[in-house]
């Protein structure tokens, strides 16, 4: 071992010591759904044999579980699908719009909606129950995306990425007799396709994981995503640990998957309006 | 020719512009009238006098520990994680170390699971007879269980490991992006001078930082002044009440048992004068240090 490996030696155990603390809590989760809540609750720290009994528990839904597991799944997806769909589209449009057609004024307009950052989700969320409520879109994937479409960062994500955009790309494609709209569709989508990725992964996860806002909009049992579904499991007076954990496995499973597969594009899009 | 051209562009604006504008302002605007007034949904009237909302919170035990909890998770988290994430990146950013893409995907990994999803696990962790009272009964350093989630000290405690763990790497890589810039050069020259790790610390990589530092502050202040997930779903606001958080008590206040739209509202009207007090001291605060 050379010098300067020796010298990171403290480096290496600092960081080996985090990353056992990130993961574990991870990999409990994983053995705890495999074992009987007894065993969870005493703290067994090995795979056992309960996963199926843990599966069906889900599955039939116990007398206290509002909400069936398939039923949430596939709320969860279609709401985070609609959700991202909307927003991406909304959203870049926005930003091309502020960025590439910049005046005065719109600058000016896109000074007031940054503001809308500082507005916590708590304090707009019972107007917005009364809103949804006399618009019928209570326990509606409406209601659940709504207030969530359009947000100040994503746009704001859009219009940094668009600063290196070529002007000269645009006045091409207008000799060329594009409108502005094609303009759009045909050349800003397809070469903003990395900027497109990570705002899908990060609207796609925020939408998986959202809690207060669906709590409160989301009022029919079969109208529930997944955090929602979860989160009643530990409701009873009796809570079936092993249950429990195999519900979280199945809530964590999809937004994991896109971790490890776009963990580039998730950074970016954390990261993603600070450039 | 370029009136027209300015036109598609306020076409391309308008909609996200007006959806902010409906689902962001209109409702902030709708609580603040809504504050002065009391009841729910349909049956609301103006309070009397028309602050009164404003006056029953000094009244509301509740509330005056919520906020005192907040206060608390801002002072002892924010700090230990945001520097505990600085010091991760610097590690990260050193090009000599080896299996850096390991360790920061370990680290980052707990971002990609729900705040939900978090605190069931921490919940089912630090259960009376759990895996952490299990394990530290092996290894001798206690002799009984201990109540971690049935104590107001140990629950507030787990609170702020659990935030700590779920956002630590959530940050760093925030400052892996803003270290990418720095020329790692810098560092060895720094050495050669007789620099040790915390000075090359305070005085090359924070100050590299000072933006992002400025940045990742208000995000946590402004999450940390909306906990929810963890303060329902972690302790369930307990014991009796004394870990819950302002938007916690905002919900239940709200949409459980009695339902108060009007004074709901008047307590989350404190949260966004909050927000908005702190990240203007936090903006001021980075701008004076020039």
């Amino acid at each position: 071992m050379d010098a300067i490996q020796r010298r990171l030696i403290p480096s290496y155990i600092f960081l080996i010591i985090c990353s056992i603390i990130s993961v574990f809590p991870l990999f409990w989760m994983l053995t705890a759904a495999t074992n009987a809540t007894v065993d969870v609750s005493q703290g067994r720290l090995w795979f056992g044999a309960f996963s199926a009994e843990n599966f069906k528990a889900l599955l039939d839904g116990a007398p206290f579980f509002q909400s069936k597991l398939w039923s949430a799944m596939r709320n969860s997806f279609v709401f985070a699908a609609v959700q991202t769909v909307l927003s991406l589209l909304i959203c870049s449009l926005a930003g091309y719009g502020f960025e590439l057609y910049h005046t005065k004024g719109k600058d000016i307009l896109f000074g007031i909606l940054l503001m809308a950052m500082m507005i916590p989700g708590v304090a707009t969320m019972i107007p917005l129950f009364s809103m949804m409520s006399k618009m019928k879109l209570l326990s509606s994937v409406w209601g659940f995306i709504l207030p969530s479409v359009a947000t100040p960062f994503m746009i704001m994500m859009f219009r940094q990425n668009s600063r290196n955009f070529p002007l000269a790309l645009m006045d091409a494609a207008r000799i060329d007799g594009l409108q502005e709209w094609q303009i759009f569709f045909k050349i800003y989508m397809p070469i903003m396709k990395s900027t497109y990725a990570a705002a899908a992964v990060i609207t796609f996860m925020n939408a998986w994981n959202a809690y207060l806002w669906p709590r409160v909009v989301l009022k029919a049992p079969e109208a529930q995503t997944m955090p929602l579904f979860i989160a009643n499991l530990a409701n009873g007076y009796t809570i079936d640990y092993g249950a429990l954990m195999m519900g979280v496995l199945f809530c964590s499973l999809p937004t994991v998957i896109i971790f490890f597969i776009l963990q580039k594009q998730f950074a970016e899009g954390i990261t993603g309006a600070v450039k | 020719m370029e009136k027209k051209t300015n036109r598609w562009g306020w076409a391309f604006l308008i909609v996200a512009s007006a959806m902010i504008m409906i689902f962001s302002f209109y409702p902030m605007f709708s609580a603040l009238i809504m504050s002065f007034k009391t009841g729910s949904s349909a049956n609301m009237k103006w309070a009397t006098p028309w602050y009164n909302n404003y006056l029953r919170m000094f009244k509301d035990k509740t509330f005056i520990t919520s906020l005192k909890n907040t206060f608390l998770y801002l002072i002892i988290q924010v700090p230990v994680m945001l520097v505990l994430a600085i010091l991760l990146a610097q590690l990260l950013n050193n090009p000599n170390l080896k299996c850096r893409g390991l360790f920061r995907t370990c680290i980052f990994l707990p971002c990609a699971i729900s705040l939900v999803s978090y605190s069931l696990i921490f919940r089912t962790l630090f259960y009376d007879t759990g895996m952490i009272n299990t394990i530290l009964m092996k290894l001798g350093i206690i002799h009984e269980n201990i109540k971690w989630l049935g104590q107001t000290g140990t629950a507030r405690a787990v609170i702020i490991t659990a935030l700590i763990w779920r956002w630590t790497g959530y940050n760093m890589v925030f400052y892996l992006a803003g270290l990418q810039n720095l020329d790692y050069q810098v560092y060895e020259a720094a050495q050669i001078d007789g620099a040790n790790g915390w000075k090359t610390f305070w005085h090359i990589t924070v100050p590299q930082l000072r933006p992002v530092i400025i940045m990742t502050f208000i995000m946590s202040i402004n999450g940390t002044l909306q906990l929810y997930d963890e303060s329902v779903n972690l302790t369930n606001g307990g014991p009796a009440g004394t870990t819950m958080t302002m938007s916690h008590h905002i919900y239940n206040t709200a949409f459980q048992g009695k339902a108060n739209f009007g004074y709901a509202a008047a307590l989350s009207f404190v949260v966004f004068i909050l927000v908005a007090i702190l990240a203007a001291i936090n903006l001021k605060v980075g701008d004076t240090r020039d």
